[in-house]
Parts: structure tokens; C-alpha cells; sequence
């Protein structure tokens, strides 16, 4: 099927399978590998990207249900080679070791984190109990989002303003 | 764990979804958010021919709040139940309930309807239908009909929908004021399916008596149903601990749990007995606008 989507703000095109997953879309047919294929049923969060601004599991959706929308995956956040706040906090509290779940982690929080920007720590480990990490832990992960947070909320005051 | 092939249809209407489904003799199958479904067929437990896509489709989105019905389209996702307001207020258990259920990125896309038609036993959302007696509303060949929850949940993954016919929504029956409320459950992690959850609401008559209770359990009997024998111990009683005590005893008696590999029988009835405690205590500070 012909499918069109907008991803990380440039127009892609692309004829695909109607059983191809937008994870194996994104990664197979747009060489967007920064998206990671974990477990593939919903469970690890590995592979969550923004389709029209909310975060889902791309192993969940098949690319012809996306069809039209607008995505952003984990090589959408960093401005070039300038990483994100949350990146550079997440780097800042080294919440990463591995990385399998790192992209899943950042465009969970980079979605929660710019819808709200003042989620507590409560919040912040809620949503992120549908994020999989086996190696570092949680800890610098959400001490990572905590600081992530002001600059969210500068860009939505910004926004406001 | 790449998804069997199918043909994949987008239909604009109801009429035209339907068609497609009958069709094909139950070998197609609706999508609405995916969630259990696209798992299910990864796992090669289900591999229909087509799959109908009822996103595209009007009428099947919305909350209305009336006077006499809560009406909420099949196509509604749960971060928009989370987030209703006036349905928070309307009837608080729905959003309660809904915060159990699953994770966040799968809130943004799982729906009311495709939970109620998919049918898990221990699933939050056939719980809270049966136990506030929803009526759910399905769209076939030969017109509409509606369904009382509990008759429409037949066993685990069961209900009394056909092969062609569609949920279009699900209603319930407005709150009075001085209804209490709240909603139990009890998972290994959060987001995982509960082993046992409870929903409940009752009447607090001006003399503090109990009227009207309606004590629904998930995750312990083949489908989701409302425990008789603990109702009419709390009808017409104070809440007071010995109440309690005895409601939760009742609880686990009405029951009949499954051993499984994550817990036993015996387990899961002393635990519905629990959360029946936790539910009945927590109720008593729960009211409409709290």
C-alpha cells in the first residue's frame, strides 16, 4: 500500500505490506534504526515513538494506520548534532549504559515532558513502568527527566507567551 | 514475531464495515486501537484474512454526558477517559480504572470498544461495565441492539458478539449524588494484568445505610460478573469493620479461581477477599466530586 507520513518534519513516501509494523518501517524501509525492536508484543516500550504528538509502541501499530500522521523517533530530538535538554540530561546522569531502551526512554519522556511539564516524580515513574531498561536502572533515568523538566516548561511558557 | 499477511480495509462507514466482515465468514477481523489484537497476531494466535480498520470511521468517537445516559463511543481511547473531566465527575470509576490499565504508550491507543469485544477476564474496563450495568451498544446486518454487560461477556475472550456485527458504544446509567465508589487491584507490576481487581459502588442513604451496592470482580471467575452474596450482605448496613470483614469473607466465597503459573486458587480467592477490604474502606472517602 502507498503511504505517506511526515517524519521528523520531512515528507516520506513509501509502499509497504499491510502486516509491516511502523517499527519495521521505520527501521527496515527509512534506515531509521534509532527506533529499537525489543520484545515486538507491547511489552519493553523499546520501540515507542510520537505519532501526532503521543507516544505509542510502533510494534503495536502497522504503518497503514499511520498513514497521514506526522512521527517523530529518536532522530528527531537533537537539533543536528546538539543534543536535546533531555538528552544532554540523560547523558549528565548517565541514564543510559547499554542504550537498547534508551531510544524508547526519550521520546516516552520527550512526549510526557511536552505535554506536561510539570509531571512529578510519581508521574514520571508511571509512564515509564512501560519502558523495559535491564542494565542501569531507573534511578538516573527519572533523576534525568526531573531536570528535563524546566526546559519543557520554558518552551510551553514560550509557546504561551 | 512478525505478523502474519493479511489484506488490510479501511471502510468510511458502520454499513460498509460490516459488509466486509460478513463477507468473509469470520475470517476478517475489526481493529480498533490494536493493542491486544496486533500481539495476539504476532504471536500467531489469531490469523485473520483482512483486517477491517474502523479508525477512519465517524460516529464511533465521542463522550456525551446526558441526563439520563453516559454514552461513550467504541472508538474512544483511554487517555481520553483519563482526561475527561466531566466524566471524572459523572462517574469517577471509569477514570480509576482506567489508570490501572496497561502503560502510557498503550493508553494513547487502546480503546473502550476493543477491550469490551476482546474480552480478558482480568481485564479493568469489562469490570467496570458489568459492575455499573452498561449496556453496550452493537451494530449488525440487521440493525442495532443493545446488550447488557452481563450477558454480553460470555467467558475469557467470549462474548456474544458475531463475526459481522460491531460495537458502536457503550452506555451507562447516570450517578446519583450520593453514590461511593472505588476501584481494587492487585498486579505482579504495574501495567500487567491484574490477578484479581474489584470495582464497586453503592447508595449512601442520609442514615448512612447502604443501598444499592454493586460489587463487580475481575481476573477470578471466566468473565468479569458482580458478586451477588457480598451485595446483599451490604444492603441496607453501615460500614463499620465487622461489615467489612464479613463482605470480604463472602467475596472470596463467591468466587472460583484458577490455579496458573503466576498464583494459585487459594491465593487468588484470599486476595479478592482483600481487596474487597481495601475497596469497602476506601469507598467511604470516596464520593461523586472526590
Amino acid at each position: 500500500m502507498k503511504l505517506r507520513f511526515d517524519v521528523n518534519g520531512q515528507a516520506r513516501e513509501a509502499d509497504v505490506a499491510p502486516r509491516t509494523t511502523l517499527c519495521d518501517f521505520l527501521r527496515d524501509h527509512l534506515g531509521l534504526t534509532g527506533t529499537h525492536a525489543g520484545c515486538e508484543h507491547g511489552v519493553c516500550g523499546a520501540c515507542t515513538v510520537i505519532v501526532d504528538g503521543c507516544a505509542v509502541r510502533s510494534c503495536l501499530l502497522l504503518a497503514v494506520q499511520a498513514n497521514g500522521a506526522s512521527i517523530v523517533t529518536v532522530e528527531g530530538l537533537a537539533d543536528g548534532d546538539e543534543l536535546s535538554p533531555l538528552q544532554e540530561a540523560f547523558r549528565q546522569h548517565h541514564a543510559l549504559q547499554c542504550g537498547f531502551c534508551t531510544p524508547g526512554m526519550l521520546t516516552t519522556l520527550h512526549a510526557l515532558l511536552s505535554d506536561e511539564p510539570t509531571a512529578d516524580e510519581e508521574r514520571i515513574r508511571d509512564v515509564l513502568s512501560g519502558n523495559l531498561c535491564r542494565c542501569t536502572g531507573y534511578i538516573p533515568i527519572v533523576e534525568a527527566a526531573l531536570e528535563a523538566r524546566e526546559h519543557y516548561a520554558k518552551k510551553q511558557g514560550s509557546k504561551a507567551g | 514475531m512478525k505478523l502474519p499477511a493479511f489484506e488490510y480495509k479501511s471502510p468510511a462507514s458502520v454499513g460498509e464495515a460490516i459488509e466486509i466482515l460478513a463477507a468473509h465468514d469470520g475470517g476478517a477481523k475489526a481493529i480498533a486501537g490494536g493493542q491486544s489484537l496486533i500481539p495476539i497476531m504476532a504471536f500467531r494466535l489469531a490469523s485473520p484474512s483482512v483486517l477491517v480498520d474502523l479508525s477512519g470511521i465517524p460516529g464511533l468517537v465521542g463522550i456525551t454526558i446526558g441526563e439520563a445516559d453516559i454514552s461513550i463511543g467504541a472508538m474512544v481511547r483511554w487517555r481520553e477517559l483519563e482526561e475527561h473531566e466531566l466524566l471524572r465527575s459523572a462517574c469517577p470509576l471509569i477514570a480509576a480504572a482506567v489508570g490501572h490499565i496497561a502503560h502510557y504508550q498503550i493508553r494513547n491507543r487502546g480503546t473502550i470498544g476493543g477491550s469490551l469485544a476482546h474480552a480478558d477476564p482480568a481485564a479493568e474496563m469489562p469490570g467496570v461495565a458489568v459492575t455499573c450495568d452498561a449496556q453496550i451498544e452493537i451494530v449488525g446486518k440487521t440493525g442495532s441492539r443493545r446488550v447488557a454487560a452481563r450477558d454480553f461477556f460470555v467467558g475469557p475472550l467470549t462474548t456474544c458478539l458475531a463475526h459481522d456485527e460491531l460495537i458502536t458504544a457503550i452506555h451507562l446509567p447516570p450517578w446519583p449524588v450520593n453514590r461511593r465508589w472505588a476501584f481494587e487491584e492487585f498486579a505482579q507490576r504495574r501495567g500487567d494484568f491484574a490477578f484479581a481487581g474489584v470495582a464497586l459502588h453503592y447508595d449512601e442513604r442520609s442514615d448512612g445505610t447502604i443501598e444499592d451496592a454493586h460489587i463487580g470482580v475481575i481476573g477470578v471467575t471466566p468473565a468479569p460478573r458482580r458478586l451477588a452474596p457480598v451485595e446483599q450482605i451490604l444492603n441496607g448496613k453501615r460500614l463499620n469493620d465487622n461489615l467489612v470483614a464479613e463482605a470480604a469473607a463472602a467475596a472470596s466465597a463467591a468466587v472460583e479461581p484458577q490455579d496458573d503459573i503466576h498464583a494459585s486458587a487459594a491465593y487468588r480467592r484470599a486476595l479478592v477477599g482483600t481487596l474487597v477490604e481495601r475497596a469497602l474502606i476506601s469507598s467511604a472517602k470516596r464520593g461523586r466530586a472526590s
